[in-house]
Protein backbone atom coordinates (compact mmCIF):
# COMPACT_ATOMS: atom_id res chain seq x y z
CA UNK A 1 0.00 0.00 0.00
CA UNK A 2 1.04 3.59 -0.55
CA UNK A 3 1.48 5.70 2.55
CA UNK A 4 2.89 9.15 3.22
CA UNK A 5 6.42 9.50 4.56
CA UNK A 6 4.71 11.42 7.37
CA UNK A 7 3.26 8.12 8.59
CA UNK A 8 6.63 6.50 9.23
CA UNK A 9 9.23 9.26 9.49
CA UNK A 10 9.99 12.71 10.83
CA UNK A 11 12.17 15.50 9.50
CA UNK A 12 13.71 18.85 10.41
CA UNK A 13 14.74 21.53 7.94
CA UNK A 14 17.87 23.64 8.29
CA UNK A 15 19.34 26.46 6.24
CA UNK A 16 22.76 27.74 5.24
CA UNK A 17 22.60 30.60 2.77
CA UNK A 18 20.66 29.38 -0.25
CA UNK A 19 21.01 25.73 0.75
CA UNK A 20 18.27 23.76 2.46
CA UNK A 21 19.00 20.70 4.59
CA UNK A 22 16.29 18.12 5.30
CA UNK A 23 16.81 15.21 7.66
CA UNK A 24 14.64 12.14 7.24
CA UNK A 25 14.39 9.92 10.29
CA UNK A 26 12.16 6.84 10.57
CA UNK A 27 10.11 6.55 13.76
CA UNK A 28 11.13 2.88 13.85
CA UNK A 29 14.76 2.18 12.99
CA UNK A 30 13.66 -1.01 11.17
CA UNK A 31 12.18 1.22 8.44
CA UNK A 32 15.56 2.76 7.61
CA UNK A 33 16.46 0.32 4.77
CA UNK A 34 13.10 1.04 3.15
CA UNK A 35 13.81 4.78 3.16
CA UNK A 36 17.29 4.18 1.71
CA UNK A 37 15.80 2.04 -1.03
CA UNK A 38 12.83 4.19 -2.03
CA UNK A 39 13.59 7.81 -1.19
CA UNK A 40 16.12 8.42 -3.92
CA UNK A 41 17.64 11.73 -4.94
CA UNK A 42 15.72 11.58 -8.22
CA UNK A 43 12.33 11.17 -6.53
CA UNK A 44 13.02 13.89 -3.96
CA UNK A 45 14.13 16.22 -6.74
CA UNK A 46 10.90 15.50 -8.61
CA UNK A 47 8.77 15.92 -5.47
CA UNK A 48 10.38 19.23 -4.49
CA UNK A 49 10.71 20.62 -8.02
CA UNK A 50 8.79 23.81 -7.14
CA UNK A 51 11.19 24.48 -4.27
CA UNK A 52 14.65 23.09 -5.04
CA UNK A 53 16.19 24.58 -8.17
CA UNK A 54 19.69 23.13 -7.80
CA UNK A 55 21.19 19.72 -7.14
CA UNK A 56 20.43 17.45 -4.21
CA UNK A 57 22.96 15.31 -2.34
CA UNK A 58 21.77 12.44 -0.16
CA UNK A 59 23.82 11.24 2.81
CA UNK A 60 23.15 7.95 4.59
CA UNK A 61 23.91 7.81 8.30
CA UNK A 62 23.42 4.16 9.31
CA UNK A 63 24.78 4.84 12.84
CA UNK A 64 21.69 6.86 13.60
CA UNK A 65 19.42 5.26 10.96
CA UNK A 66 18.85 8.57 9.23
CA UNK A 67 19.09 10.22 5.83
CA UNK A 68 20.11 13.79 5.13
CA UNK A 69 19.20 15.66 1.93
CA UNK A 70 21.29 18.72 1.14
CA UNK A 71 19.36 20.78 -1.43
CA UNK A 72 21.13 23.56 -3.33
CA UNK A 73 19.53 26.72 -4.69
CA UNK A 74 16.41 26.06 -2.64
CA UNK A 75 15.72 29.19 -0.62
CA UNK A 76 14.93 31.78 -3.29
CA UNK A 77 18.38 33.34 -3.19
CA UNK A 78 19.07 32.81 0.49
CA UNK A 79 17.69 33.34 3.95
CA UNK A 80 18.70 36.96 4.31
CA UNK A 81 17.36 38.34 1.04
CA UNK A 82 14.46 36.07 0.08
CA UNK A 83 11.01 37.58 -0.48
CA UNK A 84 9.27 34.45 0.72
CA UNK A 85 7.40 34.44 4.01
CA UNK A 86 9.30 31.46 5.39
CA UNK A 87 12.72 32.78 4.44
CA UNK A 88 14.53 29.98 6.27
CA UNK A 89 12.44 27.27 4.65
CA UNK A 90 11.77 25.91 8.13
CA UNK A 91 8.36 24.55 7.14
CA UNK A 92 9.82 22.53 4.26
CA UNK A 93 10.43 19.46 6.44
CA UNK A 94 6.71 18.85 6.09
CA UNK A 95 6.92 19.20 2.31
CA UNK A 96 9.32 16.26 2.23
CA UNK A 97 7.00 14.23 4.48
CA UNK A 98 4.21 14.62 1.88
CA UNK A 99 6.11 12.17 -0.35
CA UNK A 100 4.54 8.78 -0.82
CA UNK A 101 6.26 5.49 -0.20
CA UNK A 102 5.27 1.94 -1.10
CA UNK A 103 4.89 0.08 2.16
CA UNK A 104 4.72 -3.65 1.68
CA UNK A 105 3.96 -4.86 5.16
CA UNK A 106 0.40 -6.08 5.62
CA UNK A 107 -0.14 -4.22 8.83
CA UNK A 108 1.77 -1.43 10.44
CA UNK A 109 0.39 -1.29 13.96
CA UNK A 110 2.85 1.36 15.14
CA UNK A 111 1.37 3.89 12.74
CA UNK A 112 -2.17 2.64 13.09
CA UNK A 113 -2.41 1.31 9.52
CA UNK A 114 -4.02 -2.07 8.98
CA UNK A 115 -4.71 -3.28 5.44
CA UNK A 116 -7.98 -5.08 5.04
CA UNK B 1 41.75 17.92 36.58
CA UNK B 2 38.01 17.30 36.68
CA UNK B 3 36.60 14.05 35.34
CA UNK B 4 33.23 15.51 34.46
CA UNK B 5 31.78 18.94 33.83
CA UNK B 6 28.21 20.00 33.32
CA UNK B 7 27.46 22.58 30.62
CA UNK B 8 23.97 23.98 30.10
CA UNK B 9 22.58 25.88 27.15
CA UNK B 10 20.05 28.50 28.20
CA UNK B 11 19.42 30.25 24.87
CA UNK B 12 19.62 29.08 21.28
CA UNK B 13 18.93 32.37 19.51
CA UNK B 14 18.77 36.06 20.35
CA UNK B 15 15.01 36.05 20.92
CA UNK B 16 14.94 32.91 23.04
CA UNK B 17 12.93 32.73 26.27
CA UNK B 18 14.61 33.98 29.44
CA UNK B 19 13.15 31.58 32.00
CA UNK B 20 14.78 28.26 31.00
CA UNK B 21 18.24 29.78 31.53
CA UNK B 22 17.24 31.00 34.99
CA UNK B 23 16.11 27.48 35.90
CA UNK B 24 19.42 26.07 34.61
CA UNK B 25 21.42 28.62 36.61
CA UNK B 26 19.48 28.07 39.81
CA UNK B 27 18.68 24.34 39.77
CA UNK B 28 20.87 22.86 37.05
CA UNK B 29 23.97 22.22 39.19
CA UNK B 30 25.99 23.52 36.27
CA UNK B 31 29.66 24.33 35.95
CA UNK B 32 29.05 26.43 32.83
CA UNK B 33 26.04 28.10 31.29
CA UNK B 34 26.21 29.01 27.60
CA UNK B 35 23.85 31.46 25.91
CA UNK B 36 24.06 31.36 22.11
CA UNK B 37 22.36 34.51 20.88
CA UNK B 38 23.96 35.46 17.59
CA UNK B 39 22.48 34.53 14.22
CA UNK B 40 24.15 35.38 10.91
CA UNK B 41 22.37 38.67 10.51
CA UNK B 42 22.13 39.67 14.18
CA UNK B 43 25.68 41.01 14.26
CA UNK B 44 25.18 43.26 11.22
CA UNK B 45 22.12 44.79 12.88
CA UNK B 46 24.15 45.21 16.08
CA UNK B 47 26.91 46.91 14.10
CA UNK B 48 24.38 49.48 12.90
CA UNK B 49 23.33 50.20 16.50
CA UNK B 50 27.00 50.61 17.43
CA UNK B 51 27.49 53.16 14.65
CA UNK B 52 24.64 55.22 16.10
CA UNK B 53 25.90 54.90 19.71
CA UNK B 54 29.40 53.60 20.51
CA UNK B 55 28.15 52.26 23.87
CA UNK B 56 25.63 50.00 22.13
CA UNK B 57 25.90 47.18 19.63
CA UNK B 58 25.54 44.27 22.05
CA UNK B 59 22.53 41.96 22.26
CA UNK B 60 19.33 43.90 22.93
CA UNK B 61 18.21 41.42 25.60
CA UNK B 62 21.58 41.49 27.41
CA UNK B 63 20.41 43.68 30.29
CA UNK B 64 17.31 41.59 30.96
CA UNK B 65 19.12 38.26 30.70
CA UNK B 66 22.05 39.29 32.90
CA UNK B 67 19.83 40.94 35.48
CA UNK B 68 17.76 37.82 35.92
CA UNK B 69 20.69 35.38 35.78
CA UNK B 70 23.44 37.00 37.85
CA UNK B 71 22.17 36.11 41.35
CA UNK B 72 21.79 32.41 40.50
CA UNK B 73 25.09 32.25 38.63
CA UNK B 74 26.94 33.88 41.50
CA UNK B 75 25.29 31.82 44.24
CA UNK B 76 26.00 28.53 42.49
CA UNK B 77 29.43 29.49 41.09
CA UNK B 78 28.35 28.90 37.51
CA UNK B 79 30.51 30.54 34.83
CA UNK B 80 28.67 32.12 31.93
CA UNK B 81 29.94 31.99 28.34
CA UNK B 82 27.93 33.97 25.81
CA UNK B 83 28.24 35.66 22.43
CA UNK B 84 25.83 38.41 23.51
CA UNK B 85 28.68 40.87 23.00
CA UNK B 86 27.63 40.85 19.31
CA UNK B 87 29.26 43.87 17.64
CA UNK B 88 30.55 45.34 20.91
CA UNK B 89 31.80 42.87 23.57
CA UNK B 90 33.65 45.65 25.47
CA UNK B 91 30.51 47.76 25.91
CA UNK B 92 28.62 44.58 26.86
CA UNK B 93 31.20 43.80 29.57
CA UNK B 94 30.87 47.34 30.92
CA UNK B 95 27.10 47.00 31.03
CA UNK B 96 27.35 43.65 32.88
CA UNK B 97 29.65 45.21 35.49
CA UNK B 98 27.16 48.06 35.90
CA UNK B 99 24.33 45.57 36.50
CA UNK B 100 26.46 43.63 39.02
CA UNK B 101 27.10 46.84 40.97
CA UNK B 102 23.37 47.56 41.06
CA UNK B 103 22.82 44.08 42.47
CA UNK B 104 25.74 44.44 44.90
CA UNK B 105 27.50 41.45 43.39
CA UNK B 106 31.22 41.17 42.96
CA UNK B 107 32.10 39.75 39.57
CA UNK B 108 34.74 39.88 36.90
CA UNK B 109 34.03 39.80 33.21
CA UNK B 110 36.35 38.88 30.34
CA UNK B 111 35.54 40.32 26.92
CA UNK B 112 36.90 38.44 23.91
CA UNK B 113 37.61 40.60 20.87
CA UNK B 114 39.28 40.16 17.51
CA UNK B 115 36.37 38.86 15.44
CA UNK B 116 35.61 42.29 13.96
CA UNK B 117 37.66 42.31 10.74
CA UNK B 118 35.79 45.04 8.91
CA UNK B 119 38.98 47.08 8.51
CA UNK B 120 40.95 44.08 7.32
CA UNK B 121 38.85 42.75 4.49
CA UNK B 122 39.22 43.97 0.96
CA UNK B 123 35.89 44.83 -0.66
CA UNK B 124 37.28 43.45 -3.91
CA UNK B 125 37.71 40.05 -2.24
CA UNK B 126 35.30 37.47 -3.62
CA UNK B 127 32.20 36.29 -1.78
CA UNK B 128 31.92 32.51 -1.53
CA UNK B 129 28.23 32.51 -2.49
CA UNK B 130 28.40 34.77 -5.54
CA UNK B 131 32.02 34.37 -6.64
CA UNK B 132 31.98 38.14 -7.21
CA UNK B 133 33.60 41.03 -5.33
CA UNK B 134 32.00 41.67 -1.92
CA UNK B 135 31.35 45.29 -2.90
CA UNK B 136 28.98 44.16 -5.67
CA UNK B 137 26.53 42.78 -3.09
CA UNK B 138 25.80 46.25 -1.69
CA UNK B 139 27.11 48.76 0.84
CA UNK B 140 29.12 46.74 3.38
CA UNK B 141 28.10 47.14 7.02
CA UNK B 142 30.04 44.55 9.00
CA UNK B 143 32.58 41.75 8.70
CA UNK B 144 33.07 39.30 11.54
CA UNK B 145 35.25 36.21 11.60
CA UNK B 146 33.99 33.07 13.29
CA UNK B 147 36.59 32.66 16.05
CA UNK B 148 37.21 29.28 17.63
CA UNK B 149 37.54 27.80 21.12
CA UNK B 150 41.17 28.92 21.30
CA UNK B 151 40.02 32.56 21.46
CA UNK B 152 37.94 31.78 24.58
CA UNK B 153 40.44 29.63 26.49
CA UNK B 154 42.65 32.56 27.69
CA UNK B 155 39.50 34.10 29.17
CA UNK B 156 38.70 30.84 30.97
CA UNK B 157 42.23 30.82 32.40
CA UNK B 158 41.46 34.05 34.25
CA UNK B 159 39.07 34.09 37.19
CA UNK B 160 36.34 35.71 35.07
CA UNK B 161 32.81 34.73 36.07
CA UNK B 162 31.45 35.83 32.73
CA UNK B 163 33.06 35.46 29.32
CA UNK B 164 31.48 37.63 26.69
CA UNK B 165 32.33 37.33 23.01
CA UNK B 166 31.30 38.63 19.62
CA UNK B 167 31.25 36.24 16.68
CA UNK B 168 32.46 32.77 17.67
CA UNK B 169 31.44 29.50 15.99
CA UNK B 170 28.50 28.22 18.03
CA UNK B 171 29.97 24.81 19.01
CA UNK B 172 33.22 26.51 20.07
CA UNK B 173 31.36 28.23 22.94
CA UNK B 174 30.85 24.73 24.39
CA UNK B 175 34.13 23.16 23.29
CA UNK B 176 36.23 25.85 25.02
CA UNK B 177 35.35 24.85 28.61
CA UNK B 178 35.94 21.16 27.74
CA UNK B 179 39.43 21.92 26.40
CA UNK B 180 40.10 24.11 29.43
CA UNK B 181 38.87 21.68 32.10
CA UNK B 182 40.17 18.46 30.57
CA UNK B 183 43.43 19.90 29.22
CA UNK B 184 42.68 18.53 25.77
CA UNK B 185 45.58 19.28 23.39
CA UNK B 186 44.52 21.44 20.45
CA UNK B 187 45.74 18.79 18.02
CA UNK B 188 43.74 15.90 19.50
CA UNK B 189 41.23 16.16 16.70
CA UNK B 190 39.07 13.21 17.75
CA UNK B 191 38.48 14.80 21.16
CA UNK B 192 37.82 18.20 19.59
CA UNK B 193 35.34 16.56 17.22
CA UNK B 194 33.54 14.84 20.10
CA UNK B 195 33.29 18.12 21.95
CA UNK B 196 32.06 19.82 18.80
CA UNK B 197 29.30 17.22 18.39
CA UNK B 198 28.19 17.85 22.00
CA UNK B 199 28.25 21.60 21.36
CA UNK B 200 26.24 21.19 18.17
CA UNK B 201 23.63 19.11 20.02
CA UNK B 202 23.28 21.79 22.73
CA UNK B 203 23.66 25.03 20.76
CA UNK B 204 20.01 25.42 19.75
CA UNK B 205 18.85 24.93 23.35
CA UNK B 206 15.18 23.89 23.16
CA UNK B 207 15.62 22.22 19.79
CA UNK B 208 16.94 19.11 21.56
CA UNK B 209 14.43 19.20 24.42
CA UNK B 210 11.35 18.96 22.22
CA UNK B 211 11.00 22.67 21.47
CA UNK B 212 10.79 22.23 17.69
CA UNK B 213 9.43 18.72 17.56
CA UNK B 214 5.83 18.44 18.71
CA UNK B 215 3.17 17.20 16.30
CA UNK B 216 0.03 16.38 18.29
CA UNK B 217 -0.94 12.72 18.12
CA UNK B 218 2.23 11.88 16.22
CA UNK B 219 5.13 13.25 18.23
CA UNK B 220 3.71 14.42 21.56
CA UNK B 221 5.82 16.52 23.90
CA UNK B 222 4.76 16.90 27.54
CA UNK B 223 4.77 20.17 29.45
CA UNK B 224 5.60 22.41 26.51
CA UNK B 225 4.60 25.64 28.23
CA UNK B 226 7.42 25.13 30.74
CA UNK B 227 9.88 23.59 28.29
CA UNK B 228 13.30 23.08 29.86
CA UNK B 229 16.60 23.74 28.11
CA UNK B 230 19.37 21.12 27.97
CA UNK B 231 22.62 20.42 29.75
CA UNK B 232 25.34 17.88 29.08
CA UNK B 233 27.45 15.98 31.55
CA UNK B 234 30.69 15.84 29.59
CA UNK B 235 33.41 13.37 30.51
CA UNK B 236 37.15 13.73 29.98
CA UNK B 237 37.10 11.10 27.20
CA UNK B 238 34.66 13.25 25.17
CA UNK B 239 31.52 11.23 25.79
CA UNK B 240 28.47 12.94 27.25
CA UNK B 241 25.00 12.50 28.67
CA UNK B 242 22.48 15.06 27.42
CA UNK B 243 19.61 15.79 29.75
CA UNK B 244 17.55 18.59 31.32
CA UNK B 245 16.55 19.81 34.76
CA UNK B 246 14.16 17.46 36.57
CA UNK B 247 10.60 18.76 36.61
CA UNK B 248 10.89 20.95 33.50
CA UNK B 249 8.74 20.27 30.46
CA UNK B 250 9.78 18.87 27.11
CA UNK B 251 11.61 15.64 26.32
CA UNK B 252 14.99 14.40 25.21
CA UNK B 253 15.09 11.15 23.30
CA UNK B 254 16.77 9.56 20.28
CA UNK B 255 14.39 11.34 17.91
CA UNK B 256 15.04 14.85 19.21
CA UNK B 257 18.78 14.17 19.35
CA UNK B 258 18.91 12.84 15.77
CA UNK B 259 16.97 15.83 14.43
CA UNK B 260 19.36 18.21 16.16
CA UNK B 261 22.51 16.32 15.16
CA UNK B 262 21.63 16.74 11.47
CA UNK B 263 20.30 20.29 11.80
CA UNK B 264 21.97 22.70 9.34
CA UNK B 265 24.64 20.14 8.46
CA UNK B 266 25.87 20.53 4.89
CA UNK B 267 28.13 17.48 4.87
CA UNK B 268 27.98 15.04 7.78
CA UNK B 269 31.42 13.65 6.90
CA UNK B 270 33.01 17.08 7.19
CA UNK B 271 31.46 19.55 9.60
CA UNK B 272 33.74 22.60 9.55
CA UNK B 273 34.43 24.73 12.59
CA UNK B 274 37.48 26.90 13.36
CA UNK B 275 38.60 24.12 15.78
CA UNK B 276 38.28 20.91 13.80
CA UNK B 277 36.64 19.21 10.83
CA UNK B 278 34.27 16.78 12.53
CA UNK B 279 32.81 13.57 11.10
CA UNK B 280 29.20 13.24 12.30
CA UNK B 281 28.65 9.88 10.57
CA UNK B 282 30.59 8.09 13.32
CA UNK B 283 28.49 9.52 16.16
CA UNK B 284 26.64 7.04 18.36
CA UNK B 285 23.47 8.06 20.19
CA UNK B 286 21.76 5.95 22.83
CA UNK B 287 18.76 6.52 25.06
CA UNK B 288 19.95 5.44 28.49
CA UNK B 289 17.02 6.58 30.64
CA UNK B 290 14.00 8.85 30.45
CA UNK B 291 15.18 12.22 29.09
CA UNK B 292 18.82 11.12 28.93
CA UNK B 293 20.68 10.52 25.66
CA UNK B 294 24.28 9.32 25.66
CA UNK B 295 26.50 10.60 22.86
CA UNK B 296 29.82 9.02 21.99
CA UNK B 297 32.27 8.54 19.13
CA UNK B 298 32.61 11.17 16.49
CA UNK B 299 36.00 11.65 14.89
CA UNK B 300 37.85 14.59 13.45
CA UNK B 301 40.73 15.92 11.42
CA UNK B 302 42.83 19.06 11.31
CA UNK B 303 40.97 22.36 11.27
CA UNK B 304 41.10 24.69 8.26
CA UNK B 305 43.83 27.36 7.98
CA UNK B 306 41.25 30.07 7.43
CA UNK B 307 38.41 31.63 9.40
CA UNK B 308 35.03 32.03 7.77
CA UNK B 309 33.98 35.68 7.73
CA UNK B 310 30.35 36.72 7.69
CA UNK B 311 29.91 40.02 5.82
CA UNK B 312 26.77 42.09 6.28
CA UNK B 313 25.62 44.49 3.57
CA UNK B 314 22.68 46.75 2.96
CA UNK B 315 20.54 44.75 0.53
CA UNK B 316 17.22 46.56 -0.02
CA UNK B 317 14.02 47.75 1.60
CA UNK B 318 11.26 45.18 1.77
CA UNK B 319 7.72 46.44 1.22
CA UNK B 320 4.83 44.15 2.14
CA UNK B 321 1.06 44.35 2.23
CA UNK B 322 -1.55 41.77 3.25
CA UNK B 323 -5.32 41.54 2.90
CA UNK B 324 -7.78 38.72 3.66
CA UNK B 325 -10.79 37.36 1.76
CA UNK B 326 -13.23 34.91 3.30
CA UNK B 327 -16.36 32.97 2.31
CA UNK B 328 -17.68 32.00 -1.11
CA UNK B 329 -15.21 32.49 -3.94
CA UNK B 330 -12.56 33.79 -1.51
CA UNK B 331 -9.84 32.41 -3.78
CA UNK B 332 -11.36 34.08 -6.85
CA UNK B 333 -11.47 37.46 -5.14
CA UNK B 334 -7.95 37.00 -3.75
CA UNK B 335 -6.59 36.23 -7.22
CA UNK B 336 -8.41 39.25 -8.63
CA UNK B 337 -6.86 41.45 -5.90
CA UNK B 338 -3.37 40.18 -6.78
CA UNK B 339 -3.89 40.70 -10.50
CA UNK B 340 -5.08 44.29 -9.91
CA UNK B 341 -1.95 45.07 -7.86
CA UNK B 342 0.25 43.40 -10.44
CA UNK B 343 -1.23 45.54 -13.20
CA UNK B 344 -0.98 48.76 -11.16
CA UNK B 345 2.67 48.14 -10.21
CA UNK B 346 3.99 46.41 -13.32
CA UNK B 347 6.24 49.31 -14.34
CA UNK B 348 7.76 50.16 -10.95
CA UNK B 349 7.84 46.61 -9.49
CA UNK B 350 8.24 43.98 -12.22
CA UNK B 351 9.17 41.30 -9.63
CA UNK B 352 6.30 41.07 -7.18
CA UNK B 353 6.11 38.15 -4.79
CA UNK B 354 2.48 37.03 -4.46
CA UNK B 355 1.46 34.52 -1.80
CA UNK B 356 -1.97 33.13 -1.06
CA UNK B 357 -1.61 32.48 2.65
CA UNK B 358 -3.68 29.48 3.66
CA UNK B 359 -3.34 27.99 0.21
CA UNK B 360 0.29 27.20 -0.61
CA UNK B 361 2.83 29.96 -0.05
CA UNK B 362 5.27 28.11 2.19
CA UNK B 363 5.63 24.99 0.08
CA UNK B 364 4.98 26.67 -3.32
CA UNK B 365 2.49 23.86 -3.96
CA UNK B 366 -0.05 21.88 -1.92
CA UNK B 367 0.93 18.55 -3.50
CA UNK B 368 -2.15 16.32 -3.66
CA UNK B 369 -3.99 18.03 -0.82
CA UNK B 370 -5.51 20.84 -2.88
CA UNK B 371 -8.96 21.95 -1.90
CA UNK B 372 -10.56 25.37 -1.89
CA UNK B 373 -9.87 27.08 1.43
CA UNK B 374 -12.69 29.03 3.08
CA UNK B 375 -10.35 31.90 3.80
CA UNK B 376 -7.33 33.32 1.98
CA UNK B 377 -4.87 36.02 2.87
CA UNK B 378 -3.05 37.67 -0.02
CA UNK B 379 0.49 38.82 0.63
CA UNK B 380 2.30 41.08 -1.82
CA UNK B 381 6.03 41.71 -1.31
CA UNK B 382 8.74 43.45 -3.29
CA UNK B 383 12.23 44.88 -3.01
CA UNK B 384 12.88 48.61 -3.31
CA UNK B 385 15.92 50.85 -3.05
CA UNK B 386 14.32 53.27 -0.59
CA UNK B 387 11.90 53.01 2.30
CA UNK B 388 9.57 55.46 0.56
CA UNK B 389 9.37 53.32 -2.54
CA UNK B 390 8.92 50.13 -0.50
CA UNK B 391 5.94 51.73 1.25
CA UNK B 392 4.05 51.85 -2.08
CA UNK B 393 3.43 48.09 -1.84
CA UNK B 394 1.45 48.41 1.39
CA UNK B 395 -0.27 51.57 0.18
CA UNK B 396 -1.56 49.81 -2.93
CA UNK B 397 -2.77 46.82 -0.90
CA UNK B 398 -4.55 49.11 1.56
CA UNK B 399 -6.18 50.97 -1.34
CA UNK B 400 -7.89 47.69 -2.31
CA UNK B 401 -10.42 48.61 0.39
CA UNK B 402 -12.10 50.97 -2.04
CA UNK B 403 -10.40 50.10 -5.33
CA UNK B 404 -10.51 46.29 -5.32
CA UNK B 405 -12.68 43.17 -4.98
CA UNK B 406 -15.58 42.75 -2.54
CA UNK B 407 -15.11 41.86 1.10
CA UNK B 408 -11.38 42.41 1.61
CA UNK B 409 -10.38 42.96 5.26
CA UNK B 410 -7.58 43.09 7.80
CA UNK B 411 -4.94 44.98 5.82
CA UNK B 412 -1.47 45.17 7.35
CA UNK B 413 1.48 46.90 5.72
CA UNK B 414 5.18 46.77 6.51
CA UNK B 415 8.45 48.34 5.43
CA UNK B 416 11.71 46.80 6.63
CA UNK B 417 15.34 47.42 5.82
CA UNK B 418 16.96 44.15 4.81
CA UNK B 419 20.56 43.30 5.64
CA UNK B 420 22.06 40.60 3.45
CA UNK B 421 24.90 38.27 4.41
CA UNK B 422 27.68 36.84 2.26
CA UNK B 423 30.78 34.97 3.37
CA UNK B 424 34.45 35.11 2.65
CA UNK B 425 37.62 33.64 4.17
CA UNK B 426 40.54 35.19 6.03
CA UNK B 427 43.91 33.61 6.90
CA UNK B 428 44.07 32.73 10.59
CA UNK B 429 47.41 34.41 11.20
CA UNK B 430 45.90 37.77 10.28
CA UNK B 431 43.75 37.74 13.40
CA UNK B 432 44.96 38.02 17.00
CA UNK B 433 42.03 37.50 19.39
CA UNK B 434 42.53 39.20 22.75
CA UNK B 435 40.80 39.49 26.11
CA UNK B 436 40.04 42.49 28.32
CA UNK B 437 39.10 42.11 31.99
CA UNK B 438 36.51 44.17 33.86
CA UNK B 439 35.62 44.07 37.57
CA UNK B 440 32.61 45.29 39.49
Amino acid sequence: MKIKLYDIAHSRAGDKGNTLTLSLIPHKEEDFPLLCQQITVGLVKQHLREIVKGGIVRYELPNISSLLFVCHDALSGGVTTSLRMDTHGKSLSYALLEMEIEYNRKSVPHIGLVET
Amino acid sequence: MKEKIRIGCGAGFSGDRLEPAIILAERGELDYLVLECLAERTIALAQKRKLQDSNKGYDILLERRIHSLLPGLKKNKVRLITNMGAANPLAAANKIVEIAKELNLEISVAAVTGDDVFDMIDSQQKAIETNEALSLSGKLISANAYLGADAIIPALETNADIIITGRVADPSLFLAPMIHEFSWPLNEYNLLAKGTVIGHLLECAGQITGGYFADPGKKDVPGMSELGHPFADVFANGSALISKVEGTGGLINLQTAKEQLLYEVLNPYEYYTPDVIADFTTVQLKETAKDIVAVDSGSGKQRPATYKVSVGYHAFYLGEGEISYSGSNAMGRAELAASIIKERLKHSFPDLQIDYIGSNPLHQTSFKNANEPYEIRVRIAAKANSAEKAAIIGEEVEALYTNGPAGGGGVRKYVNEVIGIVSTLIRKEKIQPSITLFHS
